[in-house]
């Protein structure tokens, strides 16, 4: 269902003039309120009126987490505190947290992109959403708790965590739209299978996924395991939590809402933008934010945008691709950039092996060493040394063609790789750089 | 004529190898025979108890990767050259040993091997055929 057919189906030349209009108010915006902006524009001789054209915000220097860091707590706000209705702190997923604020027109806009996001993947007014998000300083609960109401779909705000009873409620209330990350997804499957739910006959009939990078292969996972369409969304708290782009059911690249937020891509080494369809780093300027309007902030996240309209759904709102790993997820092994994401599309195509996994990067003499620890799926467990061994070298042989990388690849016994109920954490790195 | 045997796959972490010894014993289970085969990661360790299927359940309740595989138990003489007098019969019928390990008790003046080929039923006829003893399960596991 498109939630906002004006704006998600606007032809490109009138979204552009859309977004000049709402850039020059949030350049003005950040430049009149925002002391670190007005240095900004000023250092770079510019002031918001030079703002006359989309590709003039080039000259604007780009904004990083380090930068909202360095004004913590309230540095970054472009209102007085009293016009603050809520405040957030992202994740923290690589580092100090940072903080978000909110007006209560910044509700208003979360609960509507919510809204569109949520109705972008099927889920309508009749639905049953069971969020099993972190509700909290997490921006992921609240956010899906917004725009299920705005939709006037049913919410079950059961937060992350008490798996057994996430379980027994889904069945209970006949949940029909579950919204986790997509590791929790499947240990709350692997938890129902155990108290004898099949999953697979739940009444769940579409999934909304996020905050953490997933691949093809783990979609076809859920979507059996579950018996649902699983939709990939993407957000981040610094622009204003879930809510910046979704999958539709056609799947194939998540519909960005642009009129919102100004997307550009970037080669994150050189910060020169890349062309259309080119992998780059997501770079996001906030137009309609006003408690904290941001200006070209790098999202760290890795992916490419069409602006070609979806054949799926007729939105012509600009897709990017699924997040393909983050600037600062990405290991650099003995010189080779690797994502864990990369392995993890390479376990996925491996019957033998369950959807858990584990980097360990350690180094020895100077040199690195990969280990991917991988855990065996109990039906597979042959007595004979020979077959795990081949099962073992197949793994590794799999990684090397994928990295160009030779990795050691360990089995362990099922259940032992740590699960998740909120973001997996995959990667050690033991390395003392 | 074969006898089930668990087999348990085992990370190479301390304590894993006595935490399956350990709860065996708690629950009164003996270990008949057991072969301990290792690579630098992980290893596996196949037994003969005495209630196998009970054994079975404990473990799996345990959280162990486990499987039952189906083995025989071929008497040999106990004097040099018994060994290979039972090996050269699979070898001049072509059949391949995955692996074998030996009982440490005795029931007779013989030896008891434990074999694992991928034909039991043929195996079986086999050692019969040479007049090889097979000791069924209930001799083997009051041994």
């Amino acid at each position: 269902m498109v939630w906002d057919k004006k704006y998600e189906c606007m032809e490109k030349e009138e979204l552009e003039k859309v977004q000049l209009n709402r850039l020059k108010e949030t350049v003005r915006l950040a430049y009149e309120r925002i002391p670190f902006y007005r240095k900004a524009l000023c250092d770079n001789g510019l002031s918001p009126d030079d703002i006359t054209s989309l590709d003039r915000l080039l000259d604007l220097p780009l904004t990083t987490k380090e930068d909202l860091r360095q004004y913590y707590p309230y540095g970054m706000l472009a209102v007085q505190l009293s016009e603050i209705v809520e405040i957030h702190a992202s994740s923290g997923t690589t580092g100090t947290p940072t903080v978000v604020a909110y007006t209560r027109g910044d509700i208003d806009l979360w609960s509507e992109v919510m809204a569109r996001t949520i109705a972008c993947t099927g889920a309508t007014s009749e639905d049953i959403v069971q969020n099993a998000y972190g509700y909290g300083l997490f921006t992921g609960g609240l956010g899906f708790h917004y725009g299920a109401l705005r939709l006037g779909a049913t919410v079950v705000p059961m937060s992350s965590g008490g798996t057994k009873r996430q379980i027994r409620l889904m069945r209970d209330f006949g949940s029909t739209v579950l919204t986790c990350t997509p590791s929790y997804a499947l240990y709350m499957a692997e938890i129902a299978a155990d108290m004898g739910i099949d999953p697979s006959k739940s009444t769940l009939r579409i999934g909304i996924f996020g905050a953490e990078p997933w691949t093809h292969g783990m979609r076809v996972q859920i979507e059996k395991v579950w018996g649902l369409i699983a939709c990939d969304i993407y957000g981040l708290s610094e622009i204003i939590g879930p809510g910046v782009a979704v999958e539709c059911p056609a799947k194939d690249g998540l519909h960005l809402w642009a009129d919102h937020f100004l997307p550009e891509i970037i080669d994150p080494e050189t910060g020169e933008r890349v062309s259309e369809g080119q992998d780059g780093e997501l770079v996001l300027t906030t137009l309609t934010k006003r408690a904290m309007p941001l200006i070209r902030y790098r999202t760290g996240d890795i992916t490419n945008i069409t602006f070609e309209p979806c054949k799926g759904c007729g939105r012509t709102a600009p897709r990017i691709s699924k997040i393909k790993g983050r600037t600062d997820d990405m290991l650099i092994i003995r010189g080779v950039n690797v994502f864990p994401s990369q392995i993890e599309s390479v376990l996925m195509e491996i019957a033998e092996v369950e959807p858990y996994y584990q980097l360990l990067v350690s180094r020895a003499r100077g040199l690195d060493e990969l280990e991917v620890c991988v855990e065996v799926k109990e039906r597979f467990f042959s007595d004979q040394i020979g077959r795990l061994e081949v099962l073992r070298e197949k793994i590794q042989t799999e990684i090397e063609s994928v990295l160009g990388l030779t990795a050691k690849v360990r089995l362990v016994e099922p259940k032992t790789i740590q699960r998740s109920e909120g973001k997996a954490k995959r990667v050690i790195d033991k390395r003392a750089l | 004529m074969s006898v089930r045997q668990i087999s348990v796959f085992l990370e190479n972490r301390s304590g894993r190898l006595s935490e399956v010894a350990r709860i065996l014993g708690d629950e009164g289970i003996n270990i008949r025979a057991l072969s301990l085969a290792d690579t630098s990661d992980f290893g596996i360790l196949r037994l003969i108890v005495n209630e196998p299927d009970k054994a079975y359940q404990i473990l799996k309740d345990a959280n162990f990767v486990i499987n039952k595989t189906r083995v025989l138990a071929a008497e040999v003489e106990d004097r040099p050259g018994g060994l290979a007098r039972l090996l050269g019969i699979f070898e001049s019928a072509d059949v391949n040993v995955e692996y074998m390990y030996a009982v440490v008790e005795k029931a007779t003046e013989n030896a008891v091997m434990i074999i694992r080929v991928e034909d039991i039923e043929g195996a079986t006829s086999l050692l019969r055929r040479a007049g090889i003893r097979l000791l069924g399960e209930k001799e083997v596991y009051s041994l």
